[in-house]
């Protein structure tokens, strides 16, 4: 068997056996690799919590003979205290994990997703602010990424600018932004349509410092709703304590 | 394809938890040459199981149908215990977390299982969980103190910090069992996260 060393970030994690775990990770060479990590349910574990969502971590694998490889040792480079102190950041981080499990493709290197989830889960590490906008710049970043960014300055339908028209709807399956004409999907404000266009045009530092507002929410609404159409599945994570 | 019977024999086996179609199979061509004693045992044994075990009404911990019960009426061996603390409960994720904590015969309260914990990726919420049996325990039963025991992991921590805003709002003190290091392990070993964690629950020396 041959060993492999790469940094990844533990996305989600489910037993195996008595004492084991197949952990998921993404991973800044690999794309996403599955990897069993041996007797880690064990109280004594030498990987102790190092290998648990959203830990970002620096491995050496032995590369199995199927779609398994197997943990060989781990290292924490940061382990994100502050989320797992917290439960609205440990559902953002998990809203976003769950994402990037759904979209990386296993052994497809994708460093730059790697490296915006890293970045994405620093800044939510930050203890003196949480964004309501977080999540939702990450998955319209991750939908333009997979080349799903949406259309903002003219319809996505006929083409009309938005100089002339009014955009009034929002369906990521048309492209983005739709005029009264062409409209389906949701209905977005246009205040919506300008906060998204900052979060895509290079404004993301300061849109992520707006405050909670029904602006924000209808952002975020439609980022999780657009993520869900592209994904064609419902995200999890982001509803589980909706009504908590 | 195998006869019918066969078949659904290694549909069923493939429903239970970790074992795969192969498995299965091979679980169930072992059944199928095993004396007809032996196999009957164990059909035996779930029925019974089935018949005779529910879950205790006051706590969700497995518990023996005593004859004359209803089923799905009947208090597990804890809860009947005249000679423990009715005020305080323990709150874990499974019942087999109920043997662990018996073990140490240090707790001599009451215990409330879960039957699972927050997992927000695998999209299991508070509202498949005992949660709200656990909330209406706290009046009826004048419960003073809620001791939350759930696993140190992702899961248990999101579950243990959704019961204490819930239990914030309700005079009853909330506690979380401490995490730290395994006693006879090395601390050079110790992961960061169990390490600071052991920082902060650190005591006195008398
Ligand atoms: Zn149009
Ligand atoms: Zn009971």
């Amino acid at each position: 068997m041959s060993l492999y060393r790469d940094q990844g970030v533990a996305l989600r994690h489910y037993k195996l056996g008595e004492a084991d775990r197949i952990v998921v990770f993404m991973t800044a060479g690999h794309g996403k690799v599955r990897a069993v990590a041996k007797g880690i349910r064990k109280t004594k574990s030498r990987f102790g919590s190092r290998l648990e969502p959203p830990t970002n971590v620096s491995l050496l694998f032995y590369e199995g003979r199927g779609e398994l490889d197997i943990v060989s040792q781990a290292e924490s480079i940061d382990h994100f205290r502050p989320i797992r102190d917290d439960l609205g950041r440990m559902t953002d981080a998990m809203s976003m994990l769950e994402a990037v499990d759904q979209t990386a493709q296993e052994r497809q290197p994708d460093a730059r997703l790697y490296q915006m989830l890293v970045a994405a889960l620093r800044t939510l590490a930050d203890r003196e602010r949480r964004s309501p906008l977080l999540v939702a710049a990450f998955y319209w970043k991750l939908l333009s990424m997979e080349g799903f960014g949406p259309i903002l300055e003219q319809c996505a339908s006929c083409s009309a600018p938005a100089s002339g028209v009014a955009l009034v709807a929002f369906d990521l399956t048309q492209g983005g932004a739709l005029c009264r004409d062409c409209r389906q999907g949701l209905p977005v404000s246009p205040e919506a349509l300008q906060l998204l266009g900052r979060i895509l045009g290079g404004g993301l530092a300061g849109a992520l410092q707006e405050p909670d507002s029904a602006v924000t929410s209808e952002v975020a609404a439609l980022a999780t709703h657009s993520m869900e159409q592209h994904l064609e599945r419902r995200l999890r994570a982001v509803h589980v304590l909706d009504h908590g | 394809m195998y006869a019918a019977p066969v078949q659904d024999l290694i549909d069923e086996l493939g429903r239970l938890p970790g074992i795969g179609p192969k498995s299965a199979q091979r679980i169930a061509f072992y059944l199928l040459k095993a004396p007809s004693e032996d196999a009957l045992r164990l059909s035996h044994a779930i029925s019974l199981v089935k018949e005779r075990i529910s879950w205790c009404r006051r706590c969700f911990n497995v518990s023996e149908t005593a004859t004359g019960d209803v089923a799905g009426q009947s208090e597990c061996e804890i809860c009947r215990d005249d000679r423990r603390d009715k005020t305080t409960v323990c709150v874990v994720e499974e019942p087999r977390d109920i043997v662990a904590v018996e073990k140490t015969r240090e707790y001599r309260g009451r215990y409330h299982v879960l039957q699972g914990a927050i997992n927000p990726i695998e999209g299991v919420g508070p509202d498949q969980l005992r949660v709200r049996e656990l909330l209406a325990r706290i009046d009826a039963e004048a419960i003073v103190e809620v001791i939350v025991c759930t696993n140190p992991n992702i899961e248990g921590d999101a579950t243990a910090m959704y019961l204490a805003s819930l239990l914030r709002a309700l005079p009853v003190k909330v506690t979380r069992i401490a995490s730290g290091l395994p006693v006879g392990g090395d601390l050079e070993y110790a992961d960061e996260l169990t390490l600071g964690r052991a920082l902060e629950g650190r005591r006195e020396l008398a």
